[in-house]
């Protein structure tokens, strides 16, 4: 006797499926739909859609020199984030992630705890350590060199976004240094160990053993790193708004300022569109060339 | 090489692996410690003695706070905390209900489904926040916590149905046999059986939520006009806002937003590295 327990009826699989169903359509995919139908429009969300124009939103963004700045900031996070924030976790990782390494836990606990303190939060508390007048920095300045004046950090146009980064790495060093300790936990030690048997030096081991092994888990993290730089909001609103003069402006941040803050949602939304096609691009860029590096 | 010349070599680079982390952990802890101390400085004491410890010690700012006499911390924290529970809550149902029936049920549309729930991992919030702001508006949910809650539980859902789902995956098949002998159906199977299977999961799931839900800034920006509504996050902004002459008021009130974060932190730290790390579904 075979009941089919695998087979229930139409109601109870509504009850499992039709709330998140629901949810999911409602909050995620209708609004995704809509913000590629408005950003054809002219239009500030009251009254009709009527103001057909085009890709004419697209234009007038690819032409704006704010915009152009934003995702120019946008680029430059991922830059960093892949040239010193990845190579400073992955170190870390090597260093922690030896079996030898005494306080170990101690180490990985405290340097992953700014993760999961809210953005706002840590962009506040970095604006003070950055403060003319009383904070950190200036402290350590006016220790080395006492007459030196004050340095000005997120005031200065030309540091802004370099002294938010500093914040960035601060809080998601200890995110990538995590993933990859997985990653190391998962290659058979003995692998390694038979490696320095053979007389290969810890260095070496690092470079020909663990580094290739490791890689897929690199790639995740490089994969979570970018996407992630596309959409930095929080740490910049709470760190002075994307401004002095658009000195620190991301491509989100300007789609608050115009979407929400002036309700020009046609506009705004090319803005989501665009951020949602480098994501989409660069997410099918990524599969293409794992799959063809697995062949 | 000799072996003593060998061994003071590793010893050498041993020191010097440890002398670079300690400098990464103090990276990390002394703008927290700035803050703890800081919100029990005076203005004078903030600025001719940045990093000593606070003396003598000013736990006025620290009390007012508590107290209520400056600021809103009770209430932003009260805010965060129904905010999270209602996620947390709901997203368990809602998502462990639709993974449960795409792992052990079959139905036709079982497939196309789960990659319709998939296609979310491809959408960050920023994507749809204009058009979920105007929904929200539409709905009447501006300045409600549901206002904030639903959208929230709906962009968790990608993630924890690829979650749960694998877990309630590898549920030996024996055990729905046994307790379709003892008169369960799928519900009775899922309820008595897969819950009380899955608290590894589940807590993992919740934990993820929870901190996510914590720490989001984005959609209660857009939903909370009434500062009464504010969460922690907000009320950071807008107690800054409100004080940006007294710093060490500014301090206070971060450090004590700051406390329920590193408590989850450490109650919580293994099932939010099990969580980022897709450890939970291996063991």
């Amino acid at each position: 006797m075979k009941a089919n327990s695998r087979r229930v009826g139409i109601p109870t699989l509504l009850l499992l499926i039709g709330p998140a169903f629901i949810l999911f359509t409602m909050f995620v995919v209708v609004p995704v739909v809509q913000a590629a139908v408005y950003s054809l429009y002219k239009w500030n969300g009251m009254g009709p859609l009527t103001a057909f124009r085009g890709f004419s939103n697209f234009i007038n963004l690819a032409t704006d020199p704010v915009f152009q700045k934003a995702l120019w900031h946008n680029v430059l996070i991922v830059v960093v984030s892949l040239g010193i924030e990845i190579p400073l976790a992955l170190g870390l990782a090597l260093i922690i992630g030896r079996s030898d390494f005494k306080l170990a836990v101690f180490f990985r606990t405290f340097f992953f705890m700014p993760y999961v303190l809210s953005e706002v939060i840590t962009g506040v508390l970095w604006q003070f350590i950055y403060h003319p007048q009383y904070g950190l920095v200036k402290a350590i300045v006016h220790f080395i060199s006492p007459s030196a004046p004050a340095p000005i950090l997120l005031g200065n146009p030309q540091l802004t976004l370099w002294v938010i980064m500093i914040v960035i790495i601060w809080k998601y060093f200890g995110f990538h240094m995590t993933i990859l300790i997985a990653g190391l936990q998962d290659i058979p030690l003995e692998l390694r160990e038979a490696a320095r048997i053979d007389g290969a030096s810890a260095g070496q081991v690092n470079r020909y053993v663990t580094l290739p092994l490791l890689r897929p888990t690199i790639q995740i993290s490089v994969f979570f790193s970018i996407i992630g730089s596309f959409q930095v909001f929080d740490v910049v609103w709470a760190m002075g708004k994307g401004d002095p003069v658009n000195a620190a402006e991301t491509m989100v941040t300007f789609l608050y300022k115009f979407g929400i803050q002036r309700l020009s949602i046609g506009y705004g939304s090319s803005v989501a569109v665009t951020i949602f096609a480098i994501c989409l691009v660069f997410s099918i860029f990524y599969q293409r060339t794992l799959a063809r590096e697995a062949r | 090489m000799s072996v003593s010349a060998y061994k003071r070599n590793r010893a050498v680079a041993s020191v010097f692996l440890y002398l670079a982390c300690f400098i990464v952990t103090l990276f990390v802890l002394i703008p927290l410690y700035i803050s703890f101390t800081g919100g029990a400085k005076t203005m004078g004491q903030l600025l001719s003695q940045p990093m000593n410890l606070p003396v003598p010690l000013m736990i006025s700012q620290y009390t007012d706070l508590l107290l209520g006499k400056v600021g809103t911390y009770w209430r932003a924290l009260a805010n965060s905390a129904l905010v999270a529970a209602l996620s947390v809550a709901f997203e368990l149902l809602v998502c462990s209900g639709a993974a449960f029936a795409l792992a052990r049920v079959k139905f036709r549309m079982s497939g196309a489904i789960y990659n319709y729930f998939m296609l979310g991992l491809l959408f960050p919030l920023a994507v749809a926040i204009l058009p979920l702001y105007l929904q929200i508006r539409r709905f009447g949910l501006l300045d409600r916590y549901w206002g904030v809650v639903l959208p929230q539980i709906a962009f968790q859902i990608s993630l924890q149905v690829l979650l749960l789902r694998g877990f309630f995956k590898a549920i030996p098949s024996e055990l729905e046999d046994a307790s379709q002998i003892d008169g369960y159906g799928p519900l009775g199977f899922f309820w008595y059986m897969v819950i009380p299977l899955s608290t590894p999961i589940l807590a993992t799931s919740a934990v993820l939520t929870l901190v996510a839900s914590w720490n989001n800034f984005f959609l209660p920006l857009l939903v909370f006009n009434n500062n009464l509504r504010f969460t922690l996050p907000m009320g950071v902004m807008d107690f800054m806002g409100e004080h940006s002459t007294g710093w060490n008021l500014v301090l206070g009130y971060l450090s004590l937003a700051m406390i329920p974060a590193i408590l989850i932190f450490i109650f919580a730290q293994r099932y939010i590295v099990a969580g980022l790390t897709g450890g939970a579904i291996k063991g």
